[in-house]
């Protein structure tokens, strides 16, 4: 018997659509990250624009996801694996939106708003950007062991955002004047922190695809 | 044997000839329910169908190994007689059969077989097996026509009328549904699913879609062994064996 060998091609071909719209967003966390400490509002432009260009990968995905399900009919294993195709995409859209977020923040923030940018942000980003790799590495390799490592992560960033968000209200009481900067800071944590969510939901669908029911893995 | 078995298969083996078909077959039918029966061509899914009501008695050299109870009784027990086994047991065919004959005769002929004469009782029953197979609004005004004026999709109804009208127990249907167009296909499937309340029902199919959609248990043979026999939800989302799953996922080859 011959098996459905362009149908697992198409399969392969959307993960690729996937790990592109991953790879898309991890540079979008960069590049808003290095914009807010280097105050570049020209940078901020271009990560808006690039947004819509994820946005319109991600309905791509969902297209394709759509079609293979109507022509195909897959089930099992395949159908969850394009099930989870549909719901990471989801996420790695939402973690471009966050991104946009926080070039939104710096141009809020202006160019002369005098505060020093909080270095725990840099140490933040550095674990949401690792997560996204750890996650997308799972994903491209069905692997539960990289999964399960997400959770772990997750805890830290979780952790640095909380003294992150208790330093900045500190700040708030010592520099009143400040209050509207420093809340635009915080706001860029917790963007931040929400990558870690994100790619900790990824890593919950990777599991969800190997074994066929739902795993919390903050649980 | 628990009551709501219809069919209890213990390790059931059959040969062609030297050739063997059947390996160590365990299987439990429940009563009033769908069971599908998959594979590939030549697993053997046929050959487990046509021996619950003995249809492989008619092929020469076969043998065969094990127990299959129908109601607690041994079907192949010299007491049991096949007649009576067949009349409790139905089948329908891949190909609509139904006979050189009116609408009516088809339906009146198992019964009359049974020696049911009075023209009363003949009709209520013609009637009403038409009526549970969905097709007496489209033949009610014609019962006297020729059944071969049917179309596919209807002769095949007609033909589950005739298997209905006689009253069984089970119904077996050995790919009922391949040789129809897809709009019958759908009329056929809705139907079997309305029977199961009244029936038990066993199918093969190649469709493995038609399995999900309509059975509430699924078997997986391969080379003449069952490898999986699981609620039809379960064995289409999370089989238990590495060979199911290749196999509903087009993996084989």
């Amino acid at each position: 018997m011959v098996g459905r060998e362009q149908f697992h091609a198409e399969l392969e071909k959307m993960k690729t659509m996937v790990i592109d719209l991953a790879e898309g967003a991890k540079e979008q966390l960069s590049r808003s990250v290095e914009a807010l400490y280097n105050g570049d509002l020209e940078a901020t432009n271009n990560i808006l624009e690039d947004d819509k260009v994820l946005d319109q990968k991600e309905m791509d995905i969902n297209e394709a996801v759509i079609l293979l399900i109507a022509r195909e009919q897959p089930v099992a294993s395949d159908l969850r694996r394009l099930i989870i195709a549909l719901k990471i995409s989801t996420d790695l859209e939402r973690m471009a939106d966050h991104a946009k977020n926080i070039a939104k923040s710096i141009q809020h923030l202006g160019e002369n708003h005098g505060i020093n940018i909080h270095e725990k942000l840099s140490d933040m980003k550095e674990i949401a950007i690792r997560m996204i790799d750890l996650s997308i590495k799972s994903y491209k390799h069905e692997d539960m062991t990289i999964a399960r490592k997400l959770a772990e992560l997750d805890d830290q960033l979780d952790k640095l955002y909380g003294e992150v968000t208790k330093e900045l209200l500190e700040e708030t009481a010592t520099n009143p004047q400040s209050i509207q900067h420093i809340m635009q800071m915080a706001y860029c944590a917790r963007y931040i922190e929400r990558f870690g969510d994100h790619a900790t939901n990824i890593g919950e669908n990777v599991l969800y695809l190997i074994k066929g029911k739902s795993i919390d893995l903050n649980a | 044997m628990a009551n709501n078995t219809v069919f209890s298969i213990e390790d059931f083996n059959l040969w062609y000839g030297s050739n063997q078909a059947l390996y160590k077959i365990d299987l439990q039918v429940p009563r009033n329910q769908i069971t599908a029966v998959i594979g590939p061509s030549g697993c053997g899914k046929s050959t487990l169908l046509k021996t619950l009501n003995r249809m492989n008695d008619l092929v020469s050299g076969v043998n065969i190994a094990g127990t299959i109870k129908y109601n607690d009784q041994d079907i192949f027990n010299k007491k049991n007689m096949v007649e009576e086994l067949r009349t409790q047991v139905g089948m329908v065919f891949q190909k609509p059969n139904p006979f050189p004959k009116s609408i009516y005769d088809n339906v009146a002929y198992g019964p009359r077989i049974h020696g049911i004469k009075k023209k009363k009782v003949l009709d209520e029953i013609v009637e009403k097996s038409l009526k549970d197979a969905a097709i007496w609004d489209e033949v009610k005004d014609r019962l006297n026509q020729n059944a071969f004026g049917l179309s596919g999709g209807q002769q095949q109804r007609l033909c589950i009328a005739r298997c209905l009208a006689i009253e069984p127990d089970v119904i077996l249907m050995d790919e009922p549904t391949s040789a129809l167009d897809p709009i019958s296909t759908l009329k056929v499937e809705e139907l079997i699913k309305e029977l199961k309340n009244k029936y038990t029902i066993v199918i093969v199919t190649h469709n493995m879609q038609q399995a999900a959609r309509i059975s509430n248990k699924t078997a997986f043979m391969l080379n003449g062994e069952l490898v999986e026999f699981s609620d039809t939800d379960t064995l289409f989302s999370t089989p238990r064996d590495k060979r199911t799953e290749d196999y509903i996922t087009g993996r084989f080859g």
